[in-house]
């Protein structure tokens, strides 16, 4: 069979896979998305990465699933102190699949923050936090303190006697820190005391500021993720991460950015490199 | 102009198509309002027929044999005034800078868009920001609340009242205190008022003993809110069901985790009706009733220090 001649394709295939090529080209053609999905996607690992390494995307995944889940609810729920709770029993109760949607973004919640906490956990234990991806670590120490924030303002959100006592114990905790506490609280409350203003303030943090700014970090995680390349296991023997990761010229990128460049106007007309 | 190195422009070359179908919808919109039945049916023909023109036209290139493309290609031509400049001399072949200007027309540009950017930024951000963070600050207080003549309140008895801080918020501003009448200091009535919220993180203190709910009262106060009293008789004092902190029906810690005494309000009496004012807070009470002894300190957050050295922790207060 070795030296059997390829088959030609038939005219009929040939027409099928210019048809599927046509709008891919197309698409290519006018934005390079297919090529930049295809660097996004198909890059280059270590050989022994291992199913540890795909806690990160399941974390992501249950964000994503928050997100959806989020919006959907908002489009039933009501900010009012003296509407939310009938909002939340309506939701469960009445609406159809209501029990499921709010079920998977109440229960979702926690799965991302246990997911979270596994990715971070894997990511210390492998030394994967260490030059050249410090700032990625931190990155994604904000992006946890922005998940639990909100779980805080999530909270509060069922408005039953659970959520309004747990809130006005998680604000007067931050209360109690030193010098801006008290501002803080009042931050929080939006005033000296809770009320419907509360309600509205922490539905609006919990589904447009804060995951604005998730959504944000995210995207600079995984284009941090992308630059460095996956770190290999402390067990292998691979090279870890991509080339780029280990480039000698760190100031490449600030050239003429804060100080002047060799080619830049700027150096010539103050009179150096004469 | 004249096409250079043979390129012939790709697109179909302008057309007047358009504009007649464009006039053909006008005429259907006029003619709906002015004479549906003449008018609007000639718009709809000429639109119908511009239209149809238009795609032919715009369509003209794809029907029939497609003409093959010749590669655009770009040479690179020799300008007369100076020959290219070598990239491995770069700097030094560049033409020397005319004297005395420093300032580049680039870097103008570069900070007065940065410049104009963050202004207009600014403008925007600002306000914005300042919704969201100011009035949190501003115009707080606590408004003084009526609760209905004295005479509801039995002379030595201790009293679950419930009123609104806000009646126009509803529910939300509904708040406790538990009020005792000590009877007359001096002539005067005086009263202990405690607020019901705990001293550690903010939840409502219960009495330690029977609350009579049998005898609930209520009382109207100004402009028509209810006013609930419960009698209760906090013999064991006061506690907290969320962590444990423990007070003395004076509202003394005695256990737990609060940091100072339960808070209280300043009250007075205007035409014999019972009237709450600020709320403030307190560290230790010595003596009971009306011959009690109240530390009294600036209202602060629970949790909050008021006294010893974690009193510096806590310098400032926003306004109440």
């Amino acid at each position: 069979m070795a030296t059997a001649v390829r088959r030609r394709k038939s005219a009929r295939r040939q027409r099928l896979e210019a048809a599927i090529n046509y709008p891919i080209d197309w698409l290519e053609e006018r934005s390079g998305l297919v090529g930049g999905i295809r660097y996004f996607l198909f890059r280059k690992v270590p050989s022994d990465t291992n199913w540890m390494h795909t806690l990160g995307s399941a974390t992501l995944t249950a964000f994503l699933v928050q997100t959806l889940t989020g919006v959907i609810l908002a489009m039933y729920y009501k900010p009012d102190p003296n509407s939310a709770y009938q909002s939340i029993q309506h939701i469960t109760n009445d609406i159809t699949l209501g029990w499921l949607v709010r079920g998977m973004h109440k229960w979702g919640a926690s799965v991302f923050i246990i997911l979270l906490f596994f990715h971070m956990a894997r990511v210390f234990l492998f030394g994967a936090y260490k030059y050249p991806r410090e700032l990625n670590w931190i990155v994604g120490v904000t992006l946890l303190v922005l998940g639990m924030l909100e779980g805080f303002t999530g909270y509060l959100l069922p408005w039953d006697q659970t959520a309004y006592w747990a809130t006005v114990v998680g604000i007067n905790l931050n209360g109690t820190a030193p010098f801006l506490g008290p501002f803080l609280a009042d931050f929080l409350r939006g005033g000296s005391e809770i009320g419907g203003d509360t309600l509205a303030r922490f539905y609006s943090m919990h589904m447009l500021l804060i995951p604005g700014l998730i959504f944000a970090l995210i995207g600079l995680h995984l284009y941090l993720v992308v630059r460095l390349g996956v770190s290999s296991p402390p067990w292998s023997h691979d090279a870890a991460g991509s080339d780029e990761a280990h480039r000698e010229a760190a100031t490449d990128g600030r050239s003429g950015l804060t100080q002047p460049s060799a080619r830049s106007g700027w150096r010539r007309n103050a009179g150096e490199g004469e | 102009m004249e096409p250079q190195h043979g390129d012939r422009p790709h697109l179909p070359g302008p057309s007047l198509y358009p504009i007649g179908f464009a006039a053909g919808v006008a005429c259907i919109l006029v003619g709906l309002i002015v004479n549906p039945r003449v008018i609007a049916p000639i718009g709809a023909v000429i639109a119908v027929v511009f239209g149809f023109l238009w795609a032919r036209d715009a369509t003209k290139e794809y029907r029939g044999v497609p003409e093959p493309i010749e590669p655009e290609r770009r040479e690179v031509r020799p300008t007369a005034e100076a020959a290219p400049v070598p990239a491995d001399r770069g700097e030094a072949a560049m033409p020397e800078p005319e004297p005395g200007e420093r300032f580049p027309r680039s870097r103008f540009l570069e900070a007065s868009t940065l410049g104009i950017g963050g202004l207009i930024g600014g403008l925007v951000t600002v306000p914005a920001i300042g919704l969201m963070v100011v009035p949190a600050y501003v115009k707080q207080g606590y408004p003084d609340v009526d609760l209905g003549p004295l005479e509801n309140f039995t002379e030595g008895k201790w009293f679950v009242t419930s009123f609104s801080m806000k009646p126009e918020e509803g529910e939300v501003a509904r708040r406790t205190a538990y009020i005792r009448n000590n009877g007359l200091l001096n002539g005067d009535p005086s009263f202990t008022i405690i607020s019901n919220r705990c001293a550690h993180l903010g939840c409502p203190v219960q009495p330690n003993g029977p609350v009579q709910d049998n005898q609930r009262k209520e009382v109207k106060g100004s402009s028509d809110q209810k006013i609930t009293l419960i009698p209760t008789i906090p013999a064991g004092g006061f506690g907290c069901p969320c962590h444990g902190g423990q007070y003395d029906p004076e509202g003394n810690r005695t256990a737990g985790p609060p940091v100072r005494a339960l808070d209280r309000y300043e009250y007075e009496v205007r035409n014999g009706r019972l009237i709450l004012g600020n709320p403030y807070s307190v560290t230790k009470v010595k003596g009971e009733g009306k011959n009690a002894r109240i530390h009294k300190y600036k209202l602060a957050g629970p949790g909050q220090h008021v006294d010893g050295w974690e009193q510096f922790l806590y310098p400032l207060q926003p306004p109440h």
